[in-house]
Order: C-alpha cells, then sequence, then structure tokens
C-alpha cells in the first residue's frame, strides 16, 4: 500500500491565473482515513486530482511511495489511485450499469472470474445488483452517484479518492457510503474525502485537513479540528464546528465533535 | 399562489406514473419544505410544479396545476417561467451554456424579461451581492467549482424576481456558510411575497427556515404539516430522511438514559447560527 506525499504542491490554472493550489506539503500514510474540507473554492478538489494524475502540479511535486507521479504513466496511476467525482455525469459513459463498473477493472487487466467478483462486489457495496443491465441515465442522480463509486471500487485501488460521496443521497445513500469507507478502510485501503458534511467527516474519519484559498490551515484529528482554539480558522473558511462540538465546549465538557461523544460526555457528568 | 389538485405523472416511455394523485397548495409568502428518500419522486414533483412536465419533457400529467387559481394547461413554456422559476440540483443543467463571465450567466435570465437595462444591471448586482459572488464575476462560469456553480445558478434565478420558485438540493454542493446565504436569500423572497417549494436532504436547514414539510415516497404524500412536527416525526426515518440534529441528540440522549432535563440545557446552548448549518 502506497504512501502519498504532497511537496510544495502549486497548480495555477492557465485560464485567469488562478493559484488553487498555492504550497500545500501534505503526507497521507498508507490505510489513513482522511477528510478535507473547505470553503467552495479553496482547491479541494483541484487538489485531488493531482493524486491520480489528472492535474499535473505547477510546482511541486507528487510523491507515490516515493516515485514522482509525473514519471509514472496513466496505467501505473490507475493501479494505485481512483478518483471518485463530483458529479457523476463527468465519469459515466457506458450504456449499461454492468458495463460502466467492468470498464475500470477490464482496463487493469482483470478477466473471467476475477472480473466478475470485482464488479459483483462493487455493486453489491452500493446496492446497484438488481439494476446490472439498466442504462446509467435510467437511473436517478442519487443511484448514479453511488455507480460512479462502485465503477472506481471495482478497481480495487490501494487508494480511494471521494470528492463530496454523500451529496444529494438520503440517509441510506449516506449509510451505504460510510459503510463503502469502512470496508475499505479494513482492507487496509487508504481514504480521502472531500466532505461539507461535518457529522459525516467527525464521525467517519481519524484525520481532517482543513483549506483555505489553496493551502493547509488544519490538520488533526475531528477533536483538535473542532475544538474551541479552532473555531475561528474554520469560520475563516466558512466552516462551522458540528452542533454536538458547540454544545460539549458551552458546556465545558472539552472536544465532543461527534454526537456519540457528547452523550458518552454527558452521561459522565451526570452520573 | 400556486396550486396542484391531484396532479400525476408519468415520464414518456416509463411504465408506471412517478407522481400519484399529488395535490398541495403553496401560498404567497410561504416556504414549503419537500423530504423523501431518494427517487421518492421529490424532483418529478418540482418538475410539473414548475410546468416543465410535460410542456419540455413529454409524458403524461393528470390533475391540474393552477396558479393564482386559474388552471394552467393551456400556457406555453415560456408564460409558465416568467410565473415559476426551477432551480436544478445539478447547476450544470441550469447554467445558460453562453455566457462567458458569471456577471454575464447572472444577467442572462432578467435580460430575456424585457425589463430595462438599469433594472436588469440592479437585479443582477443584487443578486450577486446576495450570495456573496462579487469576486467571481468575472470568472468564466464553466470554470469554477462545482458549489461556486451551484451558487452563481441560484443567483440567477434570484434576478428573475420570480413570483414563485422551485429549488430542488439547492446547497447540495454548498459550505455551511454558501448554505446560509443561500436559506437568507430564501427567507428575504418569502419575506418579499415569494412563495417557495425546497426539496433538500439537509433537514437542519428546512428546519430553520419551512413554514411547512411534506414527506413524499413513492410519488405520494405521506406526511404533511408544520415543519417541527414532521421532521420531528419518527416515522420520516423509516422513509429514509435523515433525522435534524436537535432530534437525533434528543434520541440518543434519551437511549442513553439522559434525563430530558439535561438534554433540553445542552441543546439550548447551541445557538440558531449553528442549528441553521
Amino acid at each position: 500500500m502506497p504512501e502519498l506525499n504532497l511537496e510544495g504542491l502549486v497548480y495555477v490554472y492557465r485560464e485567469g491565473g488562478v493559484r488553487a493550489v498555492d504550497g500545500v506539503d501534505l503526507r497521507i500514510a498508507a490505510g489513513e482515513r482522511l477528510a478535507i474540507i473547505g470553503q467552495n473554492g479553496s482547491g479541494k478538489s483541484t487538489l485531488v486530482r493531482h493524486l491520480n494524475g489528472l492535474l499535473r502540479p505547477t510546482d511541486g511535486r507528487v510523491l507515490v511511495d516515493g516515485v514522482d507521479a509525473t514519471r509514472m504513466t496513466v496505467a501505473q496511476l490507475a493501479h494505485e489511485v481512483g478518483l471518485v467525482f463530483q458529479d457523476p455525469d463527468r465519469q459515466i459513459f457506458a450504456g449499461s450499469v454492468l458495463a460502466e463498473v467492468e470498464y475500470g477493472p477490464r482496463n487493469l487487466g482483470l478477466r473471467g472470474r476475477e472480473l466478475r467478483s470485482a464488479v459483483e462486489t462493487a455493486l453489491a457495496a452500493v446496492g446497484l445488483e438488481p439494476e446490472a443491465r439498466t442504462n446509467p441515465y435510467d437511473l436517478g442522480a442519487s443511484r448514479r452517484k453511488l455507480l460512479a463509486l462502485a465503477s472506481v471500487l471495482a478497481m480495487g485501488t490501494a487508494v480511494l479518492v471521494l470528492d463530496e460521496p454523500t451529496t444529494g443521497q438520503d440517509e441510506r445513500g449516506v449509510e451505504r457510503v460510510r459503510a463503502v469507507i469502512g470496508d475499505a478502510h479494513t482492507a487496509g485501503r487508504t481514504v480521502i474525502a472531500i466532505s461539507h458534511d461535518m457529522r459525516f467527516v467527525a464521525e467517519g474519519f481519524e484525520r481532517i485537513v482543513v483549506m483555505r484559498a489553496g493551502r493547509i490551515v488544519l490538520d488533526g484529528s475531528p477533536e483538535q479540528v473542532f475544538r474551541q482554539d479552532s473555531w475561528s480558522t474554520l469560520e475563516s473558511t466558512f466552516l462551522e464546528p458540528s452542533l454536538p462540538a458547540v454544545i460539549g465546549e458551552r458546556l465545558g465538557l472539552g472536544s465532543t465533535p461527534t454526537d456519540a461523544s457528547l452523550i458518552q460526555a454527558l452521561a459522565r457528568t451526570s452520573a | 399562489m400556486l396550486t396542484l389538485e391531484g396532479c400525476s405523472y408519468r415520464y414518456a416511455g416509463a411504465a408506471g406514473a412517478s407522481l400519484h394523485d399529488v395535490s398541495l397548495t403553496l401560498r404567497d409568502g410561504e416556504v414549503l419544505g419537500v423530504v423523501g428518500r431518494s427517487e421518492a419522486g421529490k424532483s418529478t414533483l418540482c418538475l410539473v410544479a414548475s410546468g416543465l412536465a410535460p410542456r419540455t419533457l413529454g409524458g403524461t400529467l393528470g390533475g391540474r396545476v393552477l396558479i393564482d387559481g386559474a388552471d394552467t394547461a393551456g400556457r406555453a413554456m415560456h408564460e409558465m417561467a416568467s410565473e415559476v422559476a426551477i432551480g436544478f440540483q445539478n447547476p450544470g443543467t441550469q447554467l445558460s451554456g453562453v455566457a462567458t463571465t458569471v456577471y454575464e450567466e447572472v444577467a442572462f435570465g432578467p435580460m430575456n424579461l424585457g425589463i430595462s437595462r438599469d433594472e436588469v444591471l440592479r437585479r443582477t448586482d443584487a443578486s450577486i451581492d446576495a450570495l456573496a459572488i462579487r469576486a467571481l464575476s468575472q470568472r468564466d462560469p464553466e470554470r469554477i467549482s462545482g458549489g461556486q456553480q451551484q451558487l452563481v445558478a441560484i443567483a440567477g434565478l434570484l434576478a428573475l424576481a420570480p413570483r414563485h420558485v422551485i429549488l430542488d438540493e439547492p446547497t447540495a454542493q454548498l459550505d455551511p456558510a454558501g448554505t446560509r446565504l443561500v436559506s437568507d436569500a430564501i427567507e428575504r423572497l418569502a419575506a418579499g411575497g415569494a412563495s417557495i417549494l425546497i426539496v433538500e436532504q439537509k433537514v437542519d436547514l428546512l428546519a430553520g427556515i419551512c413554514h411547512r414539510v411534506l414527506a413524499v415516497d413513492e410519488g405520494r404524500i405521506t406526511l404533511e404539516g408544520a415543519a417541527a412536527a414532521v421532521l420531528g416525526d419518527p416515522t420520516l426515518h423509516a422513509l429514509g430522511v435523515a433525522e435534524p440534529s436537535a432530534v437525533r441528540l434528543r434520541r440518543l440522549g434519551s437511549e442513553a438514559g439522559l434525563s430530558e432535563q439535561a438534554i433540553e440545557g445542552a441543546l439550548a446552548l447551541a445557538t440558531s447560527r449553528v442549528n441553521d448549518a
């Protein structure tokens, strides 16, 4: 499993000269669950698009297990890093759900039983087995998004990058995404997710990186990132601590970024 | 006032209807929230209420859609559009594709209303400021982030100064501050007499701004009432709808054996600012 290492990463969009990523150093250990949060336009999506070689740094480097990503072929990177887009319609192109999910692993060289098993497992993970023959465009937006997730899952990459995976999902869809992340983690895969859902990131990730204007302004555990002395930094990037985090601090219970941690702390004080 | 009377709708080529016998009234100045699991019929409801189904999409509509009590059946899409504005889930669907700057994109709608140039500029500037996207005004709308596109699309809707607004998950890709800007804009529109129907998965947002909420499941309205009552309804969870943060904390607290007093005391410490997020 690879370690990812961003060194002094800068990315300037040619059109408009916007410095979307402005000097990011970030080391992501193999098997880590990392969430990236920050205001709209803070450079989160631009950053993660460097991880699978979709963008090449204007300056700085992306190292995958010590190897400069720009020296790796698209095929080599595709074995290591799978990226699920925010908008599934940028990703989906096949005429059936099955063909869509098969495409990635087939390109990685999987055939026969191995291919079938990868596809079936991925479809089951997102609850789309009954729709294998369906045209992706006959699925609603939320299930197209789960399909895009399945088609990357099926590739079995060591690193899974998810750009706003819970957007537009109902409660059940969010649960499925959580389960997919949990299973990937158990299997030792690295999971990197961009999200605006503070509850989702506080409950499901050990490490949270906060971005503002192309730079990292906070990096730590949910307890560290949502504790009171981080609130002004969160606010500066248009984020807010989760409800349990606010209540915990106001009650003097310390940092309680999740419902479960708040309830536990409340139970301790009332016992 | 926008009224749906016994509306059923079947998409062109679909085996069955996606909406069954839906009746609702959207009063002037009212914010009506719609919740439900994925593919429950929420987006279809938006398409029917906006007039796009069946005018643009084809398919078969049963029942009636009325504006201020008058049946809209004979009205063409451009006539409907001047009364009812719709914001889609995916801002990519919304953007005109012809504007080269965000400013032009926001001005595109009002420019097509036949109003004076000064009025177009006034509305465009006001909408851009309302959603805090001034810094983006000279950028290419195709080359800004997904969340920024969503704000631009909503600014474009505001600039139409619509009397009825249908919003399908308008904040899906937005950060908490962007979500707040949109909810503030909705409240201002409603205060000005516009009626708003909003579909959202963010139940905390609905709890903050809606007068009434409907739950939709399998194409039918299954719950309807005051926002707090519907969003606190224990059966909503079974419909695949998330609980508002406060409702969830109450449930988890009582499951953990905490006293009601302890839970309510804790909740009272959370400001409305955070509750809205």
